[in-house]
């Protein structure tokens, strides 16, 4: 243990270092950063309510067309409410459904990965087909019936990307513990007579991090991602919460007529997914030295 | 697996099928529709865009003159009524020929027998075809045919008559609906024979002007004038219904001249399209009502006071304006103002947020209430955004107090629950089917509506609109309408939003083509210039 | 191999059964009444509603329901679709061409970009050639695939009016279904243009489907490229003075590959959810298109039967990948 606190710091510091170097990660870094900013201080940064409509401005153009007004930097969607503000009170939502969606995913999935590799057997064989029939079908395909089932609603689709994701966090966990129990110190620890929970979470499990970190980060962009096209076909988030997806879905009718109701909220993922892949594949470099050029 | 598919395209006439519709001279007339048809056959359906897709082929004893409720002749030349009006005595038109297609070759044209099949196909249990497709004839049932319908005798090859149970003035009207189209008996037969009995609604043979030669699901359905065709010979050699879904990318393709006219435009677009010297909007108000109903047996709105609030607290201009954007007239009746018996001296309840604010109080809620506000999920021809109507009223109410939270479900689960009554306040509305105001009426707010979404039942107006529904004289049932109009004002069970307008873009070259009041579509007069 | 391959197959059946389990299970979970949902306004009188319900067998209870629907997919029958009453494997039949039209254009416009751009990012590894390649593939890899469809369309058909709006072909050309394969069948066409049409239709749905395949294959060949640049023999190769171009695309892409082609068999999946976003943007006359359609009217039959197609194609596409795989890499081989 002391050993380790000892390297600790310089351990961060290497990995600091090896991740900086990835400038496409700093910049993910930084966009992520903005992101949490604006969703935090939303309240704050937001020019207008982003359910407010004002029924003097359906439709008005972004500030730099013909007709725009500073009030409403990117325009106004079809019942007069602020782009800009939406999309910022958007990020909040998206981060949201990014972190939670990752976290139950995460959670359930290891939990079912360790116990497949620490029961073996019948458990390990039921566990692990599970995951097999979920990976069959399509993910997209699965959720919308999963959306469907539930009703459609934000919660609702975050669950069920949760659920089509579970089978990475699942496989990846049994296989790095899988490769873990061989090992000689899981061997010492079992014989010096720890429990299996323990085996399983205090030394297992955190030698199993890496990947699932970095799983973690690039589920986190899929999340938005799937949430975002569930969002679209209809089924996440309903109106007039502000979610991305959402708002292209209500956006689709004015596509000739007003392109801004429809790129600005595109755009916003775009970003974010993007800046969450960058950062996850930095993460992934720097985590694991092997794949690193 | 080949050979199955082949199937699906319908090698009419073979070889000549092969024709292309594009070799010289021939002229093509392309339509943008909404979506594909269910099958070819009308009786099994109750949608309209499997009606205009079996249009072109089938047809029905009478039918409504081109661009008019008016009932004519069709394949039926003439008809006799009995005195007490329950005996209906078809006359059948002679030399009218069947279509064929690859499998099947009619050696007899149209005849009673016919007739006699087509409807106790969807009558009789003992039929053979009654059970084919899944059977399941919605329309049938629904214009209560199975009650009125007593017999059906082939008095001779060319004669058919018609007993009912009781006298039923729409029942010539109902005649020429589409359910109530005739299917070769020689065509069915065969195909029983042959053991494929379900191609007889895959695979149409009709007696219309158009015969089908392809369809392609989801993409395309081609038809050819029909050589054979009793009536006036059709302005275009071929028509082709390219299945669009998407209103703007229909718009597209019409400015892009790939179609000649374009079903059901965005709203948004209309400016765009007007603007097009090109392009010709044709439009016609529809035969239909979008409303917002209060459920009366739920708190608060069990309170007058509370549904008139609510009618004060809406601001229908801005709906009007942002939803319907100019495709819709504010509406304050339950009928549309094209409809005999519209009660005009109605006024409707002003847009005025203090005086619904007033009337909370008087009810003790000045503190306001929460509610569920419904919303279809479907885009309806009386409403075309649900959600985006829920989102502009969901506003104005929270201004005076009621904080309503916006409810969506599957479109069957949501008109089973608005039936069941598990609402506060939901989105509906309703297309009239033949033109009488008691369409209206009876099927939304009676005492016996199933589908009655507000659960309202007034004594007043229901011996009004039951009164009427008896007599005969026009003029009379009119009054009583009239009358019953005013207790539904006062009463509020309904916040009427709109009746929309049906638009209907084409290319400016088109010409013959006349709307339909009931908002199908009919090609047979239509060309090109 | 052998034991291999028998190994393979024993692991379909549990898998396919488990298949036929959950897509009956979540899909009878589905609330909603495919009668009810085609009834539009009008009332349906309980009596008829209940006659109706039972003629399709929904009044049984669950589990009987499920062993007939096992017992009928065993011998082959998934039913007949609610709303059509055409059976669900014709209609199956008769749109997935369009499908596997679409998803092998795309697949080709991914590899034919993606590998070029992989190698090309491997040996200029650390430039800016690479940085920028791999940027764009990252992208790629971030783009909501339903949002770029609709701002390719704004873009190319709209405002360029460069390439058609949606659908397959023209609707002014007659084209007879022989293969289902546009691409195929248009020359039999008696117009010379129909061809062209038909490839001009394809343009656009076929470069939104490729992106997140082109990206995902971009980055793997960059790294199994990079891996092989490393091993001996390359450098070998190199040694001996052939011309580096030749060392790379001989020798290394070939075995860089190997990682490539499985990448491709997993990305089948991913492949099917992108069709049906990218078909219900451009109104392809497909089987993603047609699985939307279906949830939306509560097409039960053709929803499960659809759903289990799918799963077995795709559990068909993984088998054959670990096969190849098995052949390509005999060390798996166990």
């Amino acid at each position: 243990m002391s050993a380790a606190s000892i390297a600790q710091p310089s351990r961060a510091a290497l990995f600091w270092r090896s991740f900086a170097e990835n400038r496409g990660a700093v910049a993910g870094l930084v966009v992520m950063g903005i992101l949490i900013v604006l969703a935090v201080l939303a309240d704050v940064l937001a020019l207008h309510s982003p359910i407010e409509q004002f029924r003097t401005h359906f439709l008005s153009p972004p500030v730099w067309e013909e007709g725009g007004s500073w009030a409403f930097p990117l325009g106004t969607d079809d019942v007069g409410r602020d782009i800009l503000s939406r999309l910022i009170h958007g990020a909040r939502l998206s981060l949201v459904i990014g972190f939670s969606v990752v976290t139950l995913s995460l959670t359930v999935g290891t939990v079912l990965g360790l116990t497949a590799a620490f029961a073996g057997g019948v458990v390990d064989v039921a566990i692990m087909r599970i995951m097999d029939i979920i990976l069959v079908f399509p993910s997209l395909l699965l959720a919308i019936v999963i959306v469907a089932i539930m009703g459609p609603g934000m919660f609702n689709a975050m669950l069920a990307v949760a659920i089509v994701t579970l089978p990475g966090y699942t496989r990846l966990s049994r296989a790095s513990a899988m490769s873990e129990l061989a090992r000689d110190y899981v061997t010492a620890t079992r014989a010096a007579g720890a429990s299996t929970r323990r085996l399983m979470f205090d030394t297992v499990l955190p030698n199993c991090l890496a990947p699932l970190i970095v799983q973690a980060s690039l589920g986190f962009s899929a999340a938005i991602l799937d949430a975002a096209a569930l969002g679209f076909l209809g089924l996440g988030a309903q109106a007039p919460t502000p979610e991305w997806g959402t708002m292209l879905a209500g956006a689709l009718q004015y596509y000739q007529r007003a392109w801004w109701v429809l790129a600005f909220p595109g755009f916003a993922i775009l970003f974010t997914v993007l800046a969450f892949n960058l950062f996850g594949d930095g993460l992934r470099d720097a985590l694991d030295p092997k794949l690193k050029r | 697996m080949i050979r199955r598919h082949f199937t699906r395209s319908v090698l009419v006439a073979g070889a000549l099928a092969m024709v292309s519709p594009l070799a010289a001279n021939a002229k093509t007339f392309v339509y943008c529709s909404e979506g594909s048809p269910e099958n070819f056959n009308p009786m099994l359906n109750t949608t309209g865009t499997t009606f205009d897709a079996n249009r072109p082929i089938y047809q029905q004893l009478v039918g409504f003159k081109y661009g008019s409720t008016e009932v004519v002749p069709n394949l039926a030349e003439k008809w006799e009524i009995s005195a007490d009006g329950t005996v209906f005595t078809f006359h059948l038109r002679h030399n009218v020929k069947w279509q064929s297609n690859k499998q099947f070759k009619p050696t007899r044209g149209f005849d009673a027998d016919d007739v006699i099949f087509s409807f106790e196909r969807q009558w009789k249990d003992s039929n053979p075809y009654h059970k084919v497709s899944g059977g399941g004839y919605d329309y049938f049932a629904d214009m209560d045919m199975p009650k009125l319908l007593k017999s059906i005798e082939k008095l001779d090859a060319y004669t058919v008559r018609f007993t009912l149970n009781q006298p039923n003035a729409p029942f010539l009207a109902d005649m020429a609906m589409d359910f109530a189209t005739i299917q070769s008996k020689e065509y069915a037969d065969a195909l029983m024979k042959a053991g494929k009995p379900e191609q007889l609604d895959q695979e149409p043979i009709g007696t219309g002007p158009f015969e089908l030669v392809q369809y392609v699901k989801d993409a395309t359905i081609r038809y050819r004038a029909f050589p054979g065709y009793w009536g006036p010979k059709p302005k275009v050699d071929a028509l082709v219904f390219a299945i669009t879904k998407d209103p703007a990318i229909r718009l597209a393709k019409l400015r892009a001249n790939e179609c000649q006219m374009a079903i059901e435009p965005n709203p948004a677009d209309l400016p765009t399209i007007r603007a097009d010297k090109n392009l010709h909007l044709m439009s016609q108000p529809g035969l239909n009502i979008g409303y917002l109903a209060m459920n009366v047996t739920k708190k608060p709105f069990d309170d007058v006071r509370v549904r008139q609030a609510v009618s004060m607290a809406i601001d229908k201009a801005a709906i009007l304006k942002a939803v319907y954007q100019g495709a819709g007239q504010p509406a304050k009746n339950l009928i549309p103002p094209t409809m005999w018996s519209y009660n005009d001296k109605i006024k409707d309840y002003p847009y005025d947020p203090a005086a619904a604010k007033k009337l909370l109080a008087e009810a003790g809620l000045a503190g306001g209430f929460d509610t569920d506000l419904w919303a279809m999920p479907v885009t309806r021809p009386y409403n075309p955004d649900a959600k985006r109507v829920g989102e502009l009223m969901q506003a104005d109410l929270a201004k005076v107090g009621i904080r309503a939270k916006i409810v969506s479900y599957e479109w069957g689960d949501y008109r089973k629950r608005v039936r069941a009554g598990d609402h506060q306040m939901a989105q509906l509305g309703w297309t009239g089917d033949n033109g009488d105001p008691d369409n209206f009426f009876v099927p939304l707010a009676s005492c016996s509506a199933q589908g009655g979404s507000p659960h309202w039942c007034n004594k007043e107006y229901d011996d009004l609109i039951t009164k009427a529904a008896k007599i005969t004289d026009q003029a009379a049932r009119a009054k009583l309408y009239e009358q019953a109009q005013v207790v539904m004002h006062r009463e509020a069970p309904f916040f009427f939003i709109a009746h929309s307008v049906v638009f209907l873009p084409m290319r400016a070259n088109v010409t013959g083509y006349k709307m339909s009041p009931f908002g199908g579509h009919r090609f047979d007069f239509v060309d090109l210039k | 191999m052998l034991r291999f391959l028998l190994r393979r197959f024993a692991l379909i059946i549990p898998t396919f059964v488990g298949v036929t389990l959950l897509s009956f299970v979540l899909i009878h979970l589905v609330p909603g009444d495919p009668i009810e949902a085609r009834m539009g306004e009008h009332s349906i009188a309980p009596e008829r509603l209940a006659e109706l319900r039972h003629q399709f067998g929904y009044d049984q209870p669950l589990w009987r329901q499920f062993l007939r629907y096992e017992g009928e997919v065993f011998r082959g029958d998934l039913g007949q679709s609610v709303v059509t009453r055409e059976t669900v494997w014709h209609e199956f039949v008769t749109l997935f061409p369009a499908t596997l039209e679409l998803s092998v254009c795309a697949m080709t416009f991914a590899i034919l970009i993606g590998v070029p751009m992989g190698v090309a990012a491997a040996v200029r590894r650390g430039t800016a050639t690479d940085y920028s390649l791999m940027g764009t593939a990252v992208t790629g890899a971030s783009m909501p695939i339903f949002w770029w469809g609709l701002m390719m369309i704004l873009v190319f058909s709209v405002s360029l009016g460069w390439t058609p709006v949606s659908g397959r072909i023209s609707d002014t050309f007659y084209v007879e279904p022989w293969s289902g394969f546009m691409l195929i069948d248009c020359h039999f066409s008696d117009d010379a243009g129909a061809c062209r049409s038909a490839v001009s239709h394809l343009i656009l749905p076929t470069i939104v489907l490729g992106t997140i395949p082109l990206a995902t294959i971009a980055r793997i060949t960059r790294s199994s490229m990079l891996d092989v640049l490393h091993e001996d023999y390359i450098r070998t190769a190199q040694a001996k003075g052939l011309a580096a171009i030749r060392v790379v695309v001989v020798h290394a892409l070939r075995n860089a590959l190997i990682p490539v082609v499985t990448v491709l068999g997993l990305q089948v999946g991913a492949l099917m959810g992108g069709a049906i976003l990218t078909e219900t943007i451009f109104s392809w006359p497909g089987v993603g298109h047609w699985l939307i359609d279906s949830i939306q009217r509560r097409d039960y039959p053709v929803l499960q039967g659809g759903t289990l197609l799918i799963a077995v194609l795709v559990i068909g596409v993984n088998l054959g990948v670990d096969v190849l795989y098995g052949v390509l890499n005999p060390r798996i081989r166990r």
